[in-house]
């Protein structure tokens, strides 16, 4: 009794500490900013009246309806990239597969301004493919036109999300379902589609979730292919207009962070009431097959063809960094390496600085996330699902929103000798942390979701503690899991821009994202940005590599210790 | 799990290490927010710090409004000396707002006006270092390609060759391209400069949220035209682009500025920035070929390289537009509302209107017929008409529901609603009438 009294107190503490980080990092800052859709303008007398005029403006009705096609649409084009890359590298003797997930993770790593620019220059109206098709067969294809362009090129760009969680999720099922399967006389598909794919839900859903909410609330993309309306956008354009104090901005982020719990709800909701986990976990996934040469050629062509599709960005960014001029034409004028000489003498210290700021956002993000999964999984701390939601809001809230709020927040704190709070690094590698945070909870969620709770309480029972528990047992076996959201948190803080844009607030303390803005917003300059672009996608692409590396071989060192 | 801690711990550790390296104090440092791109600032970074040794300039890049915003939300610590931008009316904000601190420059040599417009401030809260026009750039290639014509005045842009071809950005997002709408309506007057601008807006490819996304579209070729400030079209053109630039007779020459900002932390390191900037070195730095800004001492000229504009003596921009800055406070949140509202957000409607107008008045050409003319002009009114006068759009009610003063009719929201409705109403009444007139001449 009074071992379990110590139990759950440490619970309550771990849960208090993670309610008061997210409290004082993301709940307060963004609550500076956003109260303003409560009140009138002008007056500041509290009301709903901004709520009921985002409900009789067409713009802002229509703008949503478009944001939940597109982002229903990027969810199915994302799947059908996602789905055959996941199923060949973690179900057969595929040669190259780790190249294969690893690649299949770049487009994440793309800063999202540049990826557009480039692919503009590939796809766009007057883009390399459609000056050959005009010369070649005399018609064009609008891929980047209007809202199916903004559905092309998020399908790209987030389907690693689906990717990752997928495959970490299949291989991280018990071989032995699929044994008792085939014993039962299933085989092939109906395999994959009975036993495999259900039992790998928990990753498809919490990859699947992060698109749809990401999708719905990115505005780059949409505002580079000239999209407006859409509702990330519309709230973007807004805020960040100067000389008006517009409300609809700000009520709109609320709607956005209304959509983005609703969406993790409802993705809860999905996988409720069914049991995903499997106890044996020492099988390394699912049985490898070797393909048949025929069907070998076929998956071949096929991964080939989907990895030139969502590398297309890459070569676009790579043609770019190496050419002179490059206007009207299928491809460059000529080539140089005088934009590289340009960028070399500032990126040093752009690269440090975003390793360092990814790699601590991204620690800080896998021990939280992980936190609050067994919280909610394992606990039953009242209102520990307000952990959950609280931190997926962040997906939600637009990075300005956040840069903002920490301003106001924290710019009026001073250290000793004067310098405000919010001019330290740390404070970027704070905001870039919660604004990753979702990406290694959900990661995490779907990581324990298929661990059986018997493994624990066999651990239990022979009289290990609780904290010993999580240690030797639970940690080791989410590692797959928690390795995933790491990289993904880390790939992606490291080309975070908005809320750094905001914080930043010297070239010495600027990563590399901010230093990419900062050559792309120049017609002279495209060129060096683009080399800049290489050098972040190069670096994260090793950083990812070796953890990748890292993962294969835990996966295989357990599979031999069992 | 050894993998995973291990990963953590590495990542912790690199942060020790490189944090060690990451905070040190400079004296001398000037701090600078801008929203100049570093082809700009570079080169001008380089040349002040070797003009003032021991000074560092310490450029923190920003777009306009996040550089507003930003000296907004710091100013109770205030740590930023200089803001550096081109919109005179980010300043005009900032004055407003009081962020920023009076400073009158010693340099001597430099105009008062350039084209028509003051070159400092009246009240001395920022000075003007450079001056840039508006115009209208294009690529050679799609042009040629499109065999599409070489145009010189905006009314051009709205002629039917051009459908599908202009791009703009929204003159709420580039304090550059709301200059070039107010320089439009001041020079045409209200109905008139809306028509205009609608016009060509019926031809518009796109219409972007950044300044900058205009010169890139022309220089990659996705679009064939835009209209924007002229060094984006110099600048491109010193990067080798095959992009051509005109000033059309409407257009105004304005101020690029800098000030000091409030309770600047190295007030006399911000003194010294303006002060080189205003230097015989400073201005000539204006006219590498990554900068192309002109600049505000006319000697500077003397050194420029063949055919780069000068404002002091080339016919073309002399006796330009006066442009009136106080009428265009009075009204810049309705104007960039309206261009939001009737333009941006109703491109769909207006483009479809003005195509079958186009093609009723290339029918017409082949086949004169009265009544359809008179559909094709009710047609061209309706696209014109304005849910507001120009006494209206400066009038204290209307103001008030942007700024949330207690005058206001009606909320920004509902005004907002009235006008797109209004506009779609007419643009789809004008697509009828055309699409009527078309029957007849066909």
């Amino acid at each position: 009794m009074a071992l379990a009294g110590t139990r759950s107190a440490g619970q309550a503490t771990l849960a208090l500490a993670i309610a008061l980080f997210l409290g004082v990092f993301l709940v307060v800052p963004v609550a500076t900013v956003i109260y303003v859709a409560f009140t009138e303008k002008g007056g500041g007398a509290l009301t709903l009246i901004n709520f009921l005029d985002f409900a009789r403006t067409d713009l802002f009705v229509r703008s949503f309806w478009n944001s939940v096609y597109v982002s229903a649409m990027t969810v199915v084009w994302a799947s059908a990239l996602a789905l055959p890359l996941a199923y060949l590298t973690t179900r057969f003797e595929f040669r190259g597969a780790m190249l294969v997930q690893t690649l299949g993770f770049l487009p994440l790593v793309m800063p999202p301004f540049v990826g557009a620019v480039a692919m503009q220059l590939l796809f766009g109206r007057n883009g390399s493919v459609n000056l050959l098709l005009d010369g070649w067969f005399d018609f064009k294809i609008g891929f980047m036109e209007g809202l199916n362009g903004v559905i092309f090129l998020q399908a790209i760009h987030y389907f690693p999300f689906i990717l990752v969680n997928l495959s970490a999720a299949l291989r991280n099922i018990d071989r032995a379902m699929e044994e008792a399967a085939q014993n039962l006389g299933s085989h092939g598909l109906r395999l994959f589609r009975r036993i495999a794919l259900p039992l790998a839900l928990p990753g498809y859903i919490a990859g699947a979730s992060l698109v749809f909410v990401k999708v719905f609330d990115d505005v780059a993309t949409p505002l580079l292919l000239n999209v407006k309306e859409m509702l990330a956008p519309q709230a973007y354009l807004r805020i960040t207009s100067i000389g008006i104090d517009d409300p609809m901005g700000y009520v709109i982020s609320v709607v956005l962070i209304g959509v983005a719990v609703a969406t993790m709800w409802a993705s809860a909701q999905v996988l409720k009431g069914k049991d995903y986990a499997t106890t044996q976990r020492g099988g390394g996934g699912l049985a490898r097959r070797k393909l048949k040469p025929r069907e070998s050629v076929l998956a071949y062509a096929v991964v080939i063809l989907i990895l030139a599709l969502v590398l297309a960005p890459h070569v676009g960014l790579l043609l770019l960094s190496f050419a002179t001029v490059w206007s009207f034409s299928p491809l460059p004028d000529g080539y140089t390496l005088a934009h590289y000489a340009r960028v070399l003498d500032d990126s040093s210290v752009y690269i440090k600085n975003t390793l360092l700021y990814s790699s601590l956002a991204a620690a800080i993000d896998v021990a939280i996330g992980g936190a609050i999964a067994y919280l909610v999984l394992r606990t039953r701390l009242p209102g520990r699902q307000w952990l959950d939601w609280a931190a997926s809001t962040a997906l939600a809230v637009p990075g300005v929103v956040l840069g903002i709020g920490y301003l106001r927040a924290f710019y009026g704190v001073k250290l000793p000798d004067g310098t405000p709070l919010a001019a330290l690094w740390i404070v970027i590698v704070l905001a870039i942390a919660i604004r990753r945070l979702p990406y290694a909870l959900r990661a995490a969620y779907a990581a324990l979701q298929q661990i059986s709770v018997s493994l624990e309480e066999a651990a239990e029972n022979l009289g290990a503690t609780k904290a010993r528990t999580v240690r030797r047992i639970v940690v080791p076996l989410m590692t797959g899991g928690l390795l995933a959201g790491f990289v993904t948190s880390f790939a992606t803080a490291a080309v975070e821009l908005s809320a750094v844009l905001m914080l930043v607030q010297s070239n010495f303390d600027a990563p590399l994202a901010y230093g990419l803005y900062v050559l792309m917003q120049t017609p002279a300059g495209r060129g060096a940005g683009a080399a800049l672009g290489v050098i972040a996608v190069i670096i994260v692409a090793v950083c990812m590599g070796v953890a990748q590396l890292a993962a294969d071989r835990s996966q295989r060192a357990r599979g031999l210790d069992i | 799990m050894v993998r995973l801690s291990a990963v953590v711990t590495t990542g912790f550790a690199l942060g020790l290490v490189l944090a060690a390296g990451a905070a040190f104090a400079q004296t001398g440092k000037v701090t600078v927010v801008t929203s100049f791109s570093k082809d700009v600032t570079g080169p001008l970074k380089k040349a002040f710090e070797k003009a003032v040794p021991g000074a560092i300039l310490e450029v923190q890049n920003r777009n306009t409004n996040a550089g507003v915003k930003f000296l907004e939300e710091t100013k109770a610590n205030n740590q930023v000396d200089l803001f550096w931008a081109s919109a005179p009316d980010a300043f005009e904000v900032l004055k407003g707002k009081k962020l920023l601190s009076p400073y009158k420059p010693k340099a001597t040599g430099i105009a008062e006006k350039v084209g028509s417009y003051p070159v400092n401030d009246k009240d001395g809260f920022y000075s003007g270092f450079a001056a840039s026009g508006y115009g209208i750039m294009w690529n050679e290639r799609y042009v040629k390609a499109n065999k599409l014509p070489t145009p010189k005045e905006w009314q051009d842009l709205a002629t039917a060759p051009y459908f599908d071809h202009v791009s703009i950005s929204a003159p709420s997002r580039s304090g550059t391209t709301h200059l070039t709408i107010e320089t439009i309506l001041q020079g045409e007057g209200w109905d008139k400069g809306w028509r205009t601008t609608k016009e060509i807006a019926g031809n518009l490819r796109q219409v972007t949220d950044r300044s900058f996304g205009v010169p890139e579209a022309v220089n990659s070729g996705q679009v064939g035209y835009g209209i924007v400030i002229d060094f984006f079209a110099f600048s491109s053109q010193g990067a080798g682009f095959p992009v051509k630039f005109v000033y059309p007779s409407v257009t105004t020459l304005v101020p690029a500025n800098v000030g000091i900002v409030a309770n600047a932390p190295n007030k006399a390191g911000a003194e010294a920035f303006i002060e080189f900037l205003l230097s015989s070195a400073g201005q000539e730095a204006l006219l590498e070929p990554t900068i192309r800004r002109l600049p505000v001492r006319p000697e500077t000229y003397g050194k420029a390289p063949a055919g780069y504009p000068n404002p002091f003596k080339d016919k073309n921009l002399q006796g330009l537009l006066t442009f009136n800055a106080e009428l265009s406070e009075s009204r810049t949140a309705a104007v960039d509302t309206l261009f939001d509202q009737l333009i941006t957000f109703q491109l769909e409607p207006l483009k479809a209107a003005t195509k079958a107008l186009h093609d009723v008045d290339a029918a017409l050409a082949n086949k004169d017929n009265a009544q359809a003319r008179a559909l094709a002009k009710e047609g061209h009114d309706l696209i014109a008409a304005m849910p507001i006068s120009a006494a209206q759009a400066a009038s204290p009610e209307i103001r008030a529901a942007f700024t949330g003063g207690k005058q206001k009719s009606a909320r920004q929201a509902e005004l907002e609603q009235q006008w797109s409705a209004f506009a779609k109403e007419k643009y789809s009444a004008a697509k009828a009438k055309a699409d009527e007139a078309l029957k007849l001449v066909r």
